[in-house]
């Protein structure tokens, strides 16, 4: 019998599992014993498998414009080649596990979380971190109104806010749908509301969100204007 | 993370032998799940073959008046295809409602439907887990099931599939279509696609060892109403609590199936003939085997009254 949410198993089950887990961690885990599951379909763990030595690998792709050719051990995520690597620090790891934004950076065209794709993944690929969406001199537009509205506190989520940010005005331009938008078969504007939840991917501890909104409907607003002047925006 | 080799697939009958002949050989392709378990050594993969230039991510109109969806074509990309959002709209609402557009831009068709469940337990390896580490027990029965499963679950495991895409694809009668190692290929309804716990919770498809899914077909489109309605503790960037992916007939016929409570996307077809009855008596029928534990009986009122707002919403 199940004793779904009895909270005298639940106490107990914790306290296995606290024994359980002490005795799991006391065993090596390499070549630990597993079931044989090789004839069963799609087992997610083919058996033991001995663990190897980091391999390396090379990989070729474009930062910022500039050409790179990075010799990194297989495992290494495109994030920590840009941080480790390329001491491209302004991209920030918060979780590290796709939860965050803090990692957001373009490639090829699209803003993803560098945490969550391996550096080898991107053989030919060019990325855009927010060092090499302006510079000090020249900020892009985005970093600009990011400053002028106070779009951050700490500023540790700000390069993937602004990342990410930058991307979202690219996408709402592009006709992409989000979970917000009325119809499916209009184009979606730059509203509030479209901005706020394209924008959920980005998460920001000390809550600048308001100003962050703030920045993005004045460059939305400077792109249409500039737009309707037949000039290209920056 | 452990140590892997890794390589570029060159075809898709390549990357199937490969992926079944080499120990521990796994495929990537956006990786979002896969890296995500990796660090965590959850999955622990000795060799990645990436199946990202294979090719496989075009749209094609198939010759009966359907869509045939590569399986590296990514999220962002299907949500926004104009045929889709006319004709195939609930796989549109629910593409749109899953994870963030940063992972929606990298996240593949076929790995979508493949992600693995969302269960803290089975996301914490100090703790027992049938499914990661069959025969260690189950923590979830008896410890914090909130946004476990009520239903299709079993004695060894209570855990969701966490995609709102398959949702919409089973709704649809999606077909999902594969390579096998020998090189054959064979077309896989999507009901079939995922197997439920029983006593084997480690084992979560029907698929072969190294069998690579290339494509996902849609049958030509159906009409009527088509939405999807997703319930979470946050408006968004939220797994589902509970939701629903309806197509609505003016008539009042039409199908359901449920998200967030069973380890598929939950469609029982004989539930739909009630659909003129209204969402109490589909729901009875969807849910009839339901086994919910304390912490999650709520999903049961919470499904029933989620798919009353999606027949009022398709009423108009
Ligand atoms: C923070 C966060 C929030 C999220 N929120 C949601 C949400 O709300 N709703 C939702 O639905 N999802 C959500 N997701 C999950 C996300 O949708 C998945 O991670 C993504 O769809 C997986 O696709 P991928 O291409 O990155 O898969 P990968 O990580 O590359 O692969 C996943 C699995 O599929 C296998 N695989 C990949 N391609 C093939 C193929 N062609 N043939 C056979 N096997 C293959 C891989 O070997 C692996 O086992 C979230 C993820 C994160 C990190
Ligand atoms: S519900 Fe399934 S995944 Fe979660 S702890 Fe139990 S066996 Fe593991
Ligand atoms: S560090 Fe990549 S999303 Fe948090
Ligand atoms: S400014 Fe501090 S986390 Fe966003």
């Amino acid at each position: 019998m199940r004793n779904h949410g009895n909270a005298d198993v639940s106490r107990r089950g914790l306290l296995l599992g606290a024994a359980a887990s002490a005795a799991l961690t006391a065993t090596p885990r390499h070549g630990q014993a597993m079931p044989a599951d090789a004839d069963v379909p799609s087992a997610p763990h083919p058996g033991p498998v001995p663990i190897m030595n980091p391999v390396m690998n090379r990989v070729s792709l474009t930062v910022n414009g500039a050409a790179q050719t990075l010799e990194m051990d297989t495992r290494t995520t495109l994030l920590d080649a840009l941080r480790e690597h390329l001491r491209l620090t302004g991209t920030k790891k918060g979780c590290d596990h796709g939860q965050c934004g803090a990692c957001t950076v373009i490639v090829d065209g699209r803003r993803i979380n560098s945490c969550l794709t391996l550096a080898v993944m991107h053989e030919g690929g060019s990325v855009t971190t927010v060092e090499g969406l302006g510079t000090p001199a020249k900020l892009h537009p985005m970093q600009a109104a990011f400053v002028k509205h106070d779009g951050y506190q700490c500023g540790y989520c700000t390069p993937g806010q602004i990342c990410s940010a930058v991307a979202v005005l690219d996408e709402i331009k592009a006709g992409i749908p989000s979970h917000v938008t009325a119809s499916l078969t209009d184009a979606p504007q730059a509203t509030n509301a479209e901005m706020r939840e394209r924008m959920s991917g980005n998460v920001c501890r000390c809550g600048a969100y308001s100003n962050i909104l703030e920045a993005m409907t004045e460059v939305a607003g400077q792109k249409m204007a500039d737009q309707q002047n037949g000039r290209d925006p920056a | 993370m452990r140590p892997f080799t890794y390589e570029r697939a060159t075809s898709p009958a390549d990357a199937s032998a490969k992926a079944a002949s080499i120990p521990g050989a796994r495929f990537i392709a956006g990786g979002t799940n896969l890296l995500d378990l990796m660090k965590l050594q959850i999955e622990t993969p000795a060799h990645l073959i990436d199946v990202n230039g294979l090719g496989l991510d075009k749209i094609e109109e198939t010759p009966d008046g359907g869509l045939r969806v590569g399986a590296l074509v990514r999220n962002t990309d299907l949500a926004a295809d104009m045929r889709v959002r006319r004709h195939y709209a609930v796989l549109s609402r629910a593409l749109v409602a899953g994870a963030s557009g940063q992972l929606r831009n990298v996240a593949t068709t076929a790995g979508n439907l493949l992600q693995r469940t969302r269960c803290p337990y089975f996301y914490d390896p100090n703790q027992p887990c049938n499914k990661r580490q069959p025969g260690s027990g189950c923590s979830a029965i008896g410890g914090v099931s909130r946004q476990l499963g009520v239903v299709g679950t079993s004695e060894a495991c209570i855990a969701t599939h966490p995609s709102d895409m398959a949702v919409a694809m089973r709704v649809l009668d999606a077909t999902v279509e594969t390579v096998r190692p020998g090189g054959a290929t064979r077309a896989i309804p999507i009901a079939e696609l995922h197997r439920l716990p029983g006593d084997t919770p480690h084992v979560e498809t029907s698929l072969e060892r190294g069998e690579l899914i290339t494509a996902v077909t849609l049958p030509k489109p159906v009409g009527g109403a088509q939405l999807y309605h997703k319930v979470r503790d946050r408006a968004s960037y939220a797994f589902a609590l509970v939701s629903v992916a309806a197509i609505v007939q003016p008539d009042g016929t039409g199908r359901v199936a449920l998200g967030g409570v069973a380890p598929k996307p939950w469609r029982v077809e004989a539930a739909e003939a009630h659909m003129k009855q209204g969402a109490k008596a589909v729901t009875a029928g969807l849910l009839a085997d339901a086994r919910p534990t304390d912490d999650n009986r709520f999903k049961v009122r919470l499904a029933e009254r989620t798919l009353a707002a999606v027949l009022a919403e398709a009423r108009g």
